[in-house]
């Protein structure tokens, strides 16, 4: 006998799913962005903090005209001389005090060069080879003393003054100061904003709903990159705007290098987060991490400085790599091939730290 | 023919911390579909961890657990889209508005309630753009509810829902409870309010030492602690010295009166449990009257669930 086909009533028709696959990764985004967007001290550090950060160093060492080199001269005889032939220097700024004072000064270094006449017409330099304005100063008053006293110069030399964009300090600071805001924002955004979840017993709350992991994860990377994009904005544009800052590289290849280091930091961030069952403890790993950074991975400074023994060291380091990559490809033009060594490093960080981080991630 | 399995069912369950705290020792507990079941006991009894095992948030040291018929083994991703679960202290994000705390929970589901639905429900209509963080404690509690509810769930877990509310939050959240069982879910809460378990629940488990002590029906429960009235008095101080040396009534002379079921003494005050207080009453006045001892305080009252506690363990369920 052939089956009869029930008919389809109220009852018993397939109740199709209302939510489709990824309902919860759009909540949960929407969710997080609103969440920040009304946060006020969050928009402070976030946006504000950097942008104030840039204004203020770019304006303190802004360049301007080297002030003239002070130098000293102990009276005595051939003071009044020696005086006289540097005078006409408009680099130095001469003053003859009686020896004591001079040398008191040049101990403190309030002048960076002392002449001291002898008795036969000739004169000692005192200085301090490791202080480059006073090796400078003994050149120029050398210089202006020969020349004084009738010097020829046999090769004929003249100057061309050049003061250009993509080589002052603010053009190196701003991208320092983007790398250093995507590590800060990276870090507390992901590893502080879980832990403050877990201790407000959140994640357990979330877990005991069907919401799938991923999607949570995934979600809190997606907020990290629009932030990204924030960041960016804002600092470039201080940079352009306020400091005709000029950008060579592609936006393209800006945007894809800041995500690749939001990515890796979020990485470390969610490492940091994985146990820590207090904002406080988390806190306090999250420096422990950023601290070493910022002082060797070339935000306000050349890391060249530091000893060559330690340079594969930094440049191991993942700011390091974000550092230098957004400096080539925003004031060299750098393509993003030629970075591919950075981003590698940078790969290697955020998806070795995130994939530890799932494994000891504790959710409940 | 199909037997309908039962909404929760657990054997001689387990969970020790670190191989050493026991947290529960052995609890078994069945509840029926459609069933509001209460699980009482003191802070420390081991309410919470039972609950957590049977949400599957914490895995048992050992025993046997079946949630609608299926195990958090083979069934999770099944479980989780058939369970609401509200947690005893989530903080729940502030700078949200209700509406948007719900719609978040709504759509980690496949087949949720409509949020308008579950937000009237619970009585948080008016407050569904207020953000969590100016809510009330009642409302939060609410709040915590509705993210259960609009799972659209056959089994909720309550964990302590009306732990530091008001009184007047309190019957509120038992309306909605009562709501959630006429609408034919079933409904596990554990609670450490006395009258909040005889008001609410069908059946319900007294847990003490992370294993149940008594389980039934309150009414049930109360009979077990023999006589449904309870009978208080004092004596006044002093007056046992002043009788001309007869000695004072002792437990045992107290025991004999007519309809004592059950004694207790709490400090100076004397509770029998009692069949009939009119019977009682006229044989205790003179015994005390005999013996030169003078009433300070007299009352009677409906056994409760406290008394049935405070038979079984010799504490109150709260000391505080």
């Amino acid at each position: 006998m052939p089956a009869v086909p029930q008919p389809i009533t109220t009852e018993n028709r397939p109740r199709r799913p209302v939510n489709g696959r990824f309902s919860s990764y759009r909540q949960l985004l929407l969710a997080r962005m609103k969440e920040l967007y009304r946060e006020p001290e969050l928009i402070f550090w976030i946006f504000i903090f950097p942008v104030l950060l840039a204004g203020g160093l770019g304006v303190a060492f802004r360049a301007h005209a080297p002030s003239p080199t002070a130098v000293a001269i102990v009276s005595g005889p051939g003071a009044a001389r020696a005086r006289a032939l540097i005078a006409d220097d408009l680099n130095l700024q001469v003053s003859v005090l009686p020896a004591p004072v001079a040398l008191n000064d040049f101990r403190f270094g309030r002048v960076a060069l002392v002449v001291i006449p002898g008795p036969q017409g000739q004169y000692t330099f005192r200085l301090d080879p490791a202080r480059s304005e006073s090796q400078l100063a003994r050149l120029q008053v050398n210089n202006a003393l020969q020349q004084g006293a009738g010097r020829r110069d046999p090769i004929s030399v003249g100057d061309q003054v050049a003061s250009e964009s993509g080589s002052r300090y603010i053009d190196f600071l701003i991208p320092g100061l983007l790398g250093m805001n995507l590590m800060n924002s990276g870090m507390w955004g992901v590893g502080f904003a879980l832990v403050e979840m877990r201790q407000r017993k959140l994640l357990k709350r979330l877990v005991a709903t069907p919401m799938p992991r991923s999607q949570f994860l995934a979600a809190l990377a997606t907020s990290r990159l629009v932030l990204m994009l924030v960041e960016m904005v804002l600092l470039l544009g201080i940079g352009v705007l306020g400091f005709r800052m000029q950008i060579l590289g592609s936006l393209l290849t800006i945007v894809v290098v800041g995500a690749v280091g939001a990515v890796s930091f979020a990485g470390l961030g969610l490492l940091a987060a994985c146990r820590a069952q207090k904002i406080e403890s988390v806190s306090g790993l999250i420096n422990a991490v950023m601290m070493p950074m910022w002082v060797f991975s070339g935000v306000f400074f050349s890391y060249q400085r530091f000893p060559s023994m330690l340079q594969p060291l930094i440049r191991g380091l993942p700011l390091t790599a974000l550092n230098d990559a957004l400096r080539a490809v925003i004031l060299e033009g750098a393509s993003l091939r030629s970075q591919a060594l950075r981003l590698l490093i940078l790969a290697v960080w955020g998806c070795g730290s995130a994939l530890l981080a799932l494994r000891w991630f504790r959710w409940a | 023919m199909d037997v309908m399995p039962a909404a929760i069912r657990c054997s001689n369950l387990r969970k020790t911390y670190d191989g050493q705290v026991e947290a529960v020792r052995g609890l078994d507990l069945e509840v029926a579909v459609g069933e509001c079941f209460g699980l009482l006991g003191p802070n420390g009894a081991g309410k919470t961890t039972s609950i957590e095992i049977l949400e599957g948030l914490l895995e048992a040291t050992s025993g046997e657990v079946e949630i609608l018929g299926r195990t958090w083994k083979h069934h999770r991703r099944e479980l989780q889209q058939m369970l609401g679960v509200s947690l005893q202290e989530t903080r729940l994000s502030e700078k949200l508005t209700v509406r948007e705390t719900v719609a978040l929970f709504a759509s980690f589901y496949r087949r949720p309630q409509p949020v308008d639905t579950v937000l009237e429900t619970l009585s948080l209509t008016e407050k569904r753009d207020a953000w969590v963080g100016k809510l009330s404690g009642g409302q939060r509690q609410r709040l915590a509810v509705a993210c259960a509810l609009v799972a659209d769930p056959q089994l909720l877990f309550l964990d302590e829902p009306t732990t530091g509310l008001d009184p007047q939050s309190r019957r509120q959240l038992w309306e909605v409870v009562r709501e959630l069982q006429h609408q034919g879910r079933t409904i596990l809460l554990t609670t450490h309010y006395m009258d909040e378990a005889e008001r609410l629940c069908d059946r319900l488990a007294i847990m003490d030492h992370g294993r149940v002590m008594i389980s039934g029906t309150p009414a049930e429960l109360i009979a077990q602690v023999g006589g449904h009235h309870v009978l208080e008095f004092s004596v006044a101080p002093g007056s046992a010295s002043e009788n001309g040396g007869r000695e004072p009534v002792s437990d045992a002379m107290l025991r004999r009166l007519p309809g004592v079921q059950g004694l207790h003494r709490d400090d100076s005050r004397v509770a029998l449990h009692v069949a009939e207080p009119h019977a009682t009453i006229p044989a205790l006045l003179e015994i005390l009257q005999r013996h030169g001892q003078e009433l300070a305080h007299l009352s009677t009252r409906q056994a409760s669930l406290e008394d049935v506690f405070v038979k079984l363990t010799g504490r109150h369920l709260r000391e505080d």
